[in-house]
């Protein structure tokens, strides 16, 4: 069919199923805006900033499972979408990322708004392609979609020269990609899995370490099933966090720096790991010559370049999680369960031993206060919630609060650590969930990052909720400086007032509310969650609060510091 | 610590170079030569890289530059195994009165004359690492003024049965 270069993109996002993509126009990606005026299928959602736009593509895509959509102009608009390239790119979050270039002609004479992206993003995309001949554009959109959502997932870029969005092309979407370079493990090795079998029955201390990947390779029941059949305790990332229910009996929770004592335990004390769908981050592992020294690893991926990256694997076995753990699970039940009834005693000994804790004491609410109330109230309500949060400590005790028992229901930056995450991926989430409620748990530093898309979610009909926990600092570096910089607290003091919240929440067009103490708090989410606006709740918290249990840097996660006494007394 | 070469096969696409060798710095690893020109398919390109490292990151090396969606295939290159060349060009001072010495050394030695000056000449070697490096040494003494190598390439022998190395998939290396 004949039609222009700009017409034909967004017949190609058709043809892939998308149904919302995120941007914001600008010069060199004009035509392509003009096609979508013409019509399509494509929801487009008008952020405010591009950083904004590739934020809410990667909460699209987390919440949805299917490939985010982010399309920028050349130039600025391309090098905004680089921070969140580059968070799909450590968390393997599947994007395609659509930026308008120079024309052909000026490409390489440093044209207004030229810049090399595809050059600038090289080291985060899985891959990137520059068009600069109309008739190339359907295979290479067609090639990108495949490579942004099989093997492992990640972020891909199509840089597309204004002339080729104006030139005329006879138009077919192609069937079949031809990447005769791109083969990602399809197959599991038999042999692999039969022996991992054999050492979780040999195992006297298994434990299961499951990562993002999990979620990524769809392989959420199928992980269930290995735990239950085998009766192992699993320990779960960050990254992974829903990806089997939290409430699972099984579920021994969050290892890492801000995990429980007990995931750190479970995992250190173990004598076989089974991990899956994760990669060993010195998040988790702490001093990586002391972590599980007595453990034999068994690591099951789909990029065999994670295997054996950061700790041998005395048995890798490569392939997609979803039909290598089923494999395994039929595995165990030839090899059998291991005798460990000793060890599930133990490990439970410890999970009753070193809960969370916190103190409730003291004149300002805690902000761990403030996350359990938003949980609680979450749990009562009948539709599913899918929680966002920042990075920082706000993020930690998210992880450590929050009851996630649905896959794709916690969203959050874990590889990059990129502040301001939490708002944009909250209604990337809402497109992609409308039925549900997208709750961003926020910190008062990040919220500031990302804010202006308050107005994206307002004029978009893409309501959320931000629980803000305001300390009026950048908590989490405080936290360093106080307990590794002798309390030199420099530049980090951002104060609870300025701006206010509530009020910059109104100005946006949404529903503000500030609570200072514990008697405001659940009026205020249960008016936010009600209002079916997008909404602010500045929860003023005590500053002093600090992120424990904690593995200070360097050391062994085993060595786990748990809250001192007399903050929790 | 050792040295290795891979032989990398991948397509003629823009870009395609960049991607390898980004990938070496942006991971740490040190590329001491790096050779590349078209194959006997006009559509494929073919590298030959020679790198420091230990055997662990020759692994992490070979398995991230598989993922490069341009990449068709990764093969390590030993001694026993492969024929590798390089080429030098070397242009040692010397005048007409040392300029026989020079010459007969140098042919002796494999060399040709590439280019006689007034006050010197350039030669060129082709030959296996080792002999070029013999033949610098062998100059040397009459002042080299410039050198320049291709860095090696090289392609398994054909008489070669040496099975591929395996990666720790359990899977040949090399087989994408």
């Amino acid at each position: 069919m004949k039609m222009l270069g700009s017409d034909a993109i967004l017949r190609c996002l058709e043809a892939e199923g998308v149904d919302v993509a995120f941007g914001i126009p600008g010069g060199a990606i004009l035509p392509t805006y003009d096609a979508i005026a013409r019509g399509t299928t494509v929801r487009h959602v008008l952020a405010r900033h591009e950083q904004g736009a590739g934020h809410m593509a990667e909460g699209y895509a987390r919440a949805s499972g299917k490939v985010g959509v982010a399309i920028a102009t050349s130039g600025p608009g391309a090098t905004n979408l680089v921070t969140a390239i580059a968070d799909a790119w450590m968390d393997s979050t599947p994007l395609v990322c659509i930026t308008g270039q120079v024309r052909s002609n000026l490409i390489g004479t440093d044209a207004f708004q030229e810049i090399d992206i595809t050059g600038i993003s090289m080291p985060i995309v899985k891959h990137s392609w520059l068009v600069q001949e109309v008739d190339e554009l359907p295979g290479v959109m067609r090639a990108a979609f495949h490579v942004a959502r099989t093997g492992r997932q990640g972020p891909v870029l199509v840089d597309i020269a204004k002339d080729v969005q104006e030139a005329a092309i006879d138009f077919a979407y192609p069937d079949d990609v031809d990447l005769p370079g791109w083969k990602p493990p399809t197959r599991v090795h038999r042999r692999q899995v039969a022996e991992a079998a054999r050492a979780i029955a040999a195992a006297q201390r298994p434990v299961i370490y499951a990562g993002g990947g999990v979620l990524n390779g769809d392989a959420c029941a199928e992980l269930r099933a290995l735990v239950e059949e085998a009766d192992l305790p699993a320990v779960v990332t960050l990254m992974g966090k829903g990806a089997l229910p939290d409430s699972h009996p099984l579920n021994y929770g969050h290892p890492g720096m801000h995990g429980s004592k007990y995931a750190n335990w479970a995992l250190n004390k173990a004598d076989l790991i089974v991990a899956v769908g994760t990669r060993f981050d010195d998040r988790v592992t702490g001093k990586l010559s002391a972590f599980a020294p007595g453990a034999k690893v068994v690591h099951f991926d789909i990029d065999a370049a994670e295997v054996g990256k950061i700790r041998h694997a005395e048995i890798p076995v490569v392939g997609p999680l979803k039909l290598a753990l089923a494999e395994l699970t039929r595995a165990v039940r030839v090899a059998g369960r291991p005798a460990h009834d000793a060890w599930l005693k133990q490990v439970e000994e410890w999970r009753q031993q070193f809960p969370y804790r916190y103190s409730r004491a003291g004149s300002m609410l805690k902000p761990q206060t403030a996350i359990e109330a938003a949980r609680d109230l979450a749990a009562s309500r009948d539709e599913d919630v899918i929680w966002t949060t920042g990075v920082g400590q706000h993020q930690m005790w998210a992880m450590q609060y929050l009851e996630c028992d649905k896959p794709r229901s916690f969203v959050t930056s874990g590889g990059l650590g990129t502040m301001g995450y939490g708002i944009p991926a909250a209604i990337g989430a809402k497109a992609a969930r409308p039925d549900a409620t997208v709750v961003c748990i926020d910190g008062d530093g990040c919220f500031q990052m990302t804010c202006q898309e308050l107005a994206t979610a307002a004029l978009e009909r893409l309501p959320i909720v931000v629980v803000l926990i305001n300390n009026g600092w950048l908590g989490m570096v405080r936290q360093w400086q106080e307990m590794f910089y002798d309390e030199r607290f420099s530049e980090t003091h951002l104060t609870h007032q300025v701006p206010d919240y509530a009020q910059l929440a109104e100005a946006y067009g949404g529903a503000g509310f500030t609570v200072h103490d514990e008697d405001e708090l659940e009026p205020a989410l249960e008016a936010a969650f009600a209002c079916g606006r997008t909404a602010v709740i500045d929860v003023h918290c005590d500053p002093e609060e600090k992120c424990f249990p904690m593995v200070p840097a360097g050391a062994a996660s085993v060595d786990t510091l748990e809250a001192p006494e007399e903050a929790v007394a | 610590m050792s040295s290795h070469t891979l032989s990398v096969r991948l397509e003629n696409k823009p870009g395609a170079l960049a991607r390898v060798s980004q990938l070496f710095s942006r991971r740490g690893y040190n590329i001491q030569s790096l050779a590349v020109g078209p194959t006997e398919r006009a559509d494929i390109s073919r590298l030959t890289l020679r790198v420091d490292c230990s055997e662990h990151s020759l692994e992490q090396i070979e398995k991230q530059i598989h993922k490069l969606v341009n990449v068709l295939r990764v093969t390590e290159l030993t001694h026993d195994n492969s024929v590798e060349r390089e080429l030098a060009l070397v242009t040692v001072a010397v005048g007409p009165e040392r300029r026989a010495d020079l010459v007969s050394l140098a042919l002796a030695a494999g060399a040709r004359v590439a280019d006689i000056g007034r006050d010197a000449i350039t030669l060129e070697v082709v030959g296996r690492p080792e002999e070029i490096e013999a033949l610098e040494e062998l100059v040397r003494p009459f002042g080299v003024r410039e050198l320049v190598r291709t860095g090696r390439v090289g392609v398994r022998r054909p008489s070669s049965t040496n099975q591929q190395p395996k990666g720790s998939n359990g899977r040949d290396r090399h087989v994408r």
